[in-house]
């Protein structure tokens, strides 16, 4: 069977080059490396948000980018979700507008949307701050807002930028395990960047090692969750 | 007296009109985009807020005067332009631009690309974008930028005295029109029209920077100072 993301990344900076190849198919995939590395690079160009000069990027056999075809579908048709580093939450809107961000007007209006807001607020257990403005959240609420909103578009791949670095210790540690089960439930694959060892240790099923743009290790852990049975959403919420 | 008092309204809001959309249009392009010649073209822009209005209103003349092509091709289609009152609001507007262009740049690069950047992988194309992200935020700038406009329009003299004369009834705005009384020594007009144009400029600026303190919140984040509209 075909590996859920493929994707082969070149790209070159006046300084540095970023020249990736990775391949995912489930579980948490952490991106390790030192600042300036190049791990977001490698993230906005799964997003879109960046083009490499060359390469391939396909998810669940639909092809997003490749410079030999040609192709590369803009952005919003990728169904990527996103967790920016500093959460990226739109300050003008409230937490549920924030969270409802992502499903198109006339699915609103219908109710036709797949997840329901209040399962997935309730999930992340931040159904009692819908009325709040993110100028009013802490940090690790803030950063289940953004999780909250990422997921409400169903993605088939989720990115996440240093999601822990801002937070205290016992938020991060909570948040941690919570990423875990989140990641178990939706059965999608997980892309995190991080520059901390512990929370490497901690999330990760496999680590890709990033040092100057190139990858120099790759360790994956003793997958044997992978082999339970997943749980379906519905589930999980019981 | 009430003649230059309408005229004046009139020519600075259809003035503000215009400089709103090019000024939004032209900020948007150049606060996002990297493109040869900008440095150039961007120093265009702010020129009319430095250059003497006499020189504007002689560019003007050469542009739209009725020996130029521009002027001369309109002529043909029976429009005039030139000592028109259109002709004053193009003064206007050509004088107020900068104002408009500099404070809605402004308002578009504080917003943090991350916002912009989110929306899109969250399945936005770049209309929804415009007007459900980078409008709103970027609005308390962009309203200081319209608002100082039409200020501005509302004063303009030189330009308009040589692209619109100074007809009375006509093209004779409120600064035409003290001008003009000062000159025939009609003191008690002038006095008048000095408060009418001082009150509604000073209302004008005076009621924006209540606006702005009460709709605006400026909060810190890291380093960054960053600006939004705040709800109640």
């Amino acid at each position: 069977m075909k590996p859920v993301l493929q994707s082969v990344i070149h790209k070159k900076y006046p300084s540095f080059s970023v020249d990736v190849e990775f391949t995912l198919d489930q579980g948490i995939q952490v991106l390790f490396g030192p600042s300036g590395s190049g791990k977001t690079t490698i993230l906005n160009c799964l997003a879109g948000l960046q083009k490499p000069d060359s390469g391939f990027i396909s998810l669940n056999g639909k092809v997003f980018f490749s410079s030999k075809d040609g192709i590369n579908i803009p952005v919003r048709q990728r169904r990527i979700g996103y967790v920016f580093q500093d959460y990226a939450l739109f300050p003008h809107m409230t937490v549920k507008d924030n969270v409802l961000f992502g499903i198109p007007s006339h699915c609103k209006k219908a109710k036709q949307y797949r997840l329901s807001v209040l399962e997935v607020l309730e999930m992340l257990k931040i159904t009692h701050l819908q009325g709040r403005y993110p100028k009013d959240l802490s940090g690790g609420e803030k950063q289940r807002v953004a999780l909250a909103r990422a997921l409400m578009v169903e993605p088939e791949l989720l990115l996440l930028d240093e999601p822990l670095s801002a937070l205290d210790s016992e938020t991060r540690r909570s948040l941690q395990k919570e990423l875990k089960e989140l990641q178990r439930i939706w059965q999608i694959p997980f892309v995190l960047v991080t520059h901390s060892r512990k929370e490497m240790s901690t999330l990760a099923d496999e680590v890709l090692f990033i040092e100057r743009g190139k990858c120099v290790g790759k360790v994956s852990s003793q997958a044997s969750h992978f082999q339970n049975k997943p749980l379906t959403k519905k589930e999980a919420l019981k | 007296m009430l003649d230059p008092i309408f005229l004046s309204l009139k020519v600075s809001l259809i003035a503000s009109c215009f400089v709103f959309v090019v000024g939004l249009a032209t900020a948007r392009i150049t606060a996002r985009n990297v493109f040869a010649g900008k440095d150039v073209v961007e120093s265009l822009f702010m020129l009319p807020m430095v250059l003497p209005p006499t020189v504007l209103g002689y560019g003007l003349l050469v542009l739209i005067g009725k020996r130029s092509a521009l002027g001369g091709l309109l002529m043909d289609m029976g429009i005039q332009l030139i000592f028109t009152w259109w002709a004053a609001v193009l003064a206007s507007a050509v004088v107020a631009f900068p104002l408009m262009y500099q404070s809605a740049k402004a308002a578009f690069t504080s917003i943090d690309l991350s916002l912009e950047h989110a929306a899109r992988t969250l399945g936005s194309g770049e209309f929804r974008i415009f007007f459900h992200i980078t409008l709103p935020l970027a609005w308390p700038g962009i309203l200081a930028g319209l608002i100082l406009s039409f200020a501005r329009a509302l004063g303009e003299f030189g330009a308009t005295l040589m692209v619109a004369g100074n007809i009375p009834g006509k093209t004779q705005t409120i600064p035409l029109a003290i001008y003009s009384a000062v000159e025939t020594g009609d003191n008690e007009i002038a006095q008048k029209l000095v408060l009418v144009i001082t009150l509604v400029s000073f209302l004008t600026v005076f009621w924006l920077n209540r606006w702005l303190r009460k709709k605006v919140t400026v909060w810190k984040k890291g380093d960054e100072t960053r600006v939004a509209v705040s709800h109640p």
